[in-house]
């Protein structure tokens, strides 16, 4: 499978003002610390992790819609962190982004077809208006709407049109990859189902590259063929769906996995829940070492000295942990 | 007769269709709410009379603005030689005086708030939208301009450049669109973080576009609802400044120096200072309930 997006030791740290008025300094909120991973052609990676661990964050510096601190977010080759504005915004046609309120992620000023019409006009302003109608047509039959409603406005429609006109905005360019923040967690449980086999749909017909970035399991398990696990802006496993799913290495992918109900009471009872202590650490102030090691079980004074360095397994498991081997 | 009926039901049936595939804009729905609301409708209809009259009134009465006459010195309002609204003292006739004033009053209202309207909104959109270093130091200087006094201003202005009507348009508008400029960018802090930005970034859309076609129609409606409330807020600065005989120069009249000088003359000829105040009060609240219609129609929260 051909590479086409590959992040290499990818960080995103805000600065915060901290302290008081005399004694105030600048300290690094650590939202995305050195993660590294590739997408194939045509694959679907997951990137799971409780809310605050810096999914979207990801997702918005593999974009270059937040200026990454440090790393290089290879497109095809080509470092998108190093590219001027204007280059980077030419290059936007064959990244897209797919947001989790659909509601709020469109214009409620402008009517379906001007929403989709406006990435076309971007990236080649000049499109005849027959072509661009067509191409608006097509897209929206492609996404499961009605061409005849290309007039209407964003508020008369229901969540998962709304999540299906910003599909059709992201897929109208022709995208390679399409990052997909949460796209289905604000949707009921059928529209969900109805959304993600679309995303799988498309995925399949237009040869699309994904990042689904979600914290629902189940959903990801669905869709996508690997899975990377993030904890506090950090990787901390990555591994192909069946394998992650099957025998997770890391602790706290073990304690996620066991989190996921199953629908059958007696097994579920059976099952027990490996259930984590405390809350996500704050990424103002991260943990010495191993980042996940104030709720880890298997956690040793290793784990507090020493940052564990990523293992790659012989079938391309990779795994951030002392102790996997346990 | 049942033919006729099937037919138009048919043609009911198909502009319904048509209607629904049309969409209605959020635009027209706050049309059809200010338009059920009495007040507002109101406000609509007595503002355009009064505008209607502050053109064709003038030319009703068979007098001129500059006509002077020594028989007819401060007449009250009677129907015998058509000085209808009566005359001022000295001699000039009110009812064309009042329609006059109207025309100045209105005219500077409603220049005044466009001036405002335009820098504030460009500079406050630019000011929210790009942030940080640069929001900071624009806001700044609108701090700056917010502690100059109004009159202070004016006078330095009237004494450097003279008196005219023109300056006094300039002179408003610089100094009401500081507000318009925060509001605008209030809005825009707000706006500017909605995700259907970051969505037209990510397609590729220039920041300059992202403004006018995102951030700019979103702003507009708490704007607009300030200029209706804007309008009348000028005519009043625009008469206490003729009421100070800072504005307008004779002959050329507003309702403001109608009005200051009818309070010199108000235990005799009382008409001079209630004409002029009754047409100014009726105004504003038309405006005020413009206003108050078009929050209501626009409030999302109603939606």
């Amino acid at each position: 499978m051909k590479t086409v997006l590959k992040v290499e030791n990818l960080k995103v740290h805000f600065p915060i003002k901290a302290g008081g008025f005399l004694n105030s300094k600048i300290i690094p909120l650590r939202a995305v610390d050195g993660v590294s991973f590739e997408v194939g052609a045509g694959e679907c990676l997951g990137v799971v992790g409780e809310s605050g661990c810096g999914k979207s964050t990801l997702g918005r510096a593999v974009l270059q819609l937040i200026k990454p601190t440090d790393g290089k977010v290879l497109w095809l080759g080509e470092n998108l962190c190093d590219l001027p504005r204007e280059q980077m915004r030419q290059k936007r046609s064959n990244l897209q982004l797919v947001f989790q309120d659909p509601l709020s992620s469109l214009n409620p000023r402008l009517t379906v077809a001007e929403i989709i019409r406006e990435p076309l006009y971007a990236t080649d302003p000049t499109i005849g208006r027959e072509d661009a109608d067509q191409r608006i047509d097509e897209i929206m039959k492609a996404v499961g709407l009605l061409p005849e409603m290309r007039n209407r406005y964003p508020h008369e429609f229901s969540g998962g049109q709304c999540q299906r006109i910003a599909i059709a905005r992201a897929m109208v360019l022709k995208p390679k990859l399409i990052i997909c923040d949460e796209p289905v967690s604000s949707l009921d449980v059928s529209i969900q189902a109805q959304i993600i086999n679309l995303l799988r749909r498309l995925q399949k017909e237009y040869g699309l590259s994904l990042i689904f970035i979600s914290h629902d399991l189940s959903v990801v398990r669905h869709l996508c063929h690997r899975v990377m696990v993030l904890y506090l802006g950090r990787m901390m496993e990555l591994a192909d769906r069946d394998s992650l799913f099957a025998k997770p290495l890391h602790p706290y992918t073990q304690a996620l996995i066991s989190a996921v109900p199953i629908p059958d009471p007696a097994k579920e009872r059976a099952k027990g829940t490996l259930i984590l202590s405390g809350d996500l650490p704050s990424p103002l102030n991260p943990p010495s070492g191993c980042v996940f090691r104030t709720r880890c079980l298997k956690a040793t004074p290793k784990c507090i000295k020493e940052v564990p360095t990523v293992e790659v397994l012989e079938n391309g498991h990779q795994i951030a942990c002392h102790h996997w081997l346990k | 007769m049942a033919l006729f009926q099937a037919q138009s039901d048919a043609q009911l049936a198909l502009m319904d269709a048509a209607a629904r595939l049309q969409g209605r804009s959020l635009w027209q729905d706050a049309l059809e709410r200010f338009k059920s609301n009495k007040a507002a409708m109101g406000g609509v209809i007595v503002l355009c009379l009064i505008g209607f009259m502050s053109v064709v009134g003038p030319m009703m009465s068979p007098y001129r603005l500059e006509d002077l006459s020594w028989e007819a010195i401060s007449i009250a309002p009677t129907m015998d030689n058509s000085h209808w609204l009566g005359t001022d003292d000295t001699g000039r006739d009110m009812w064309v005086l009042t329609w006059m004033g109207a025309r100045v009053s209105l005219t500077i209202g409603i220049m005044t708030t466009i001036i405002a309207l335009l820098i504030g909104v460009a500079y406050g959109a630019t000011a929210g939208y790009v942030g940080g270093r640069t929001d900071n130091f624009m806001m700044r200087f609108v701090d700056v301009l917010y502690a100059l006094p109004l009159l202070f201003f004016i006078i330095i202005l009237v004494t450097v450049f003279g008196r005219n009507i023109y300056l006094v348009f300039v002179a408003i508008g610089c100094v009401e669109w500081l507000t318009m400029a925060r509001i605008v960018r209030g809005q825009t802090l707000s706006i500017k973080r909605k995700e259907y930005i970051e969505a037209a970034l990510a397609s590729g859309v220039k920041t300059g576009t992202v403004i006018r076609r995102h951030v700019i129609p979103n702003v507009i409606g708490p704007v607009i609802v300030y200029v209706t409330l804007l309008v009348p807020t000028n005519i009043l600065v625009e008469s206490y400044l003729s009421f100070l005989g800072l504005g307008v120069q004779e002959p050329l009249t507003s309702w403001g120096v109608l009005i200051s000088r009818g309070a010199n003359s108000l235990e005799t000829a009382p008409w001079l200072l209630i004409i002029p105040a009754i047409c100014l009060a009726i105004t504003m609240f038309c405006f005020n309930f413009i206003g108050d219609g078009l929050r209501d129609a626009l409030d999302p929260k109603d939606r």
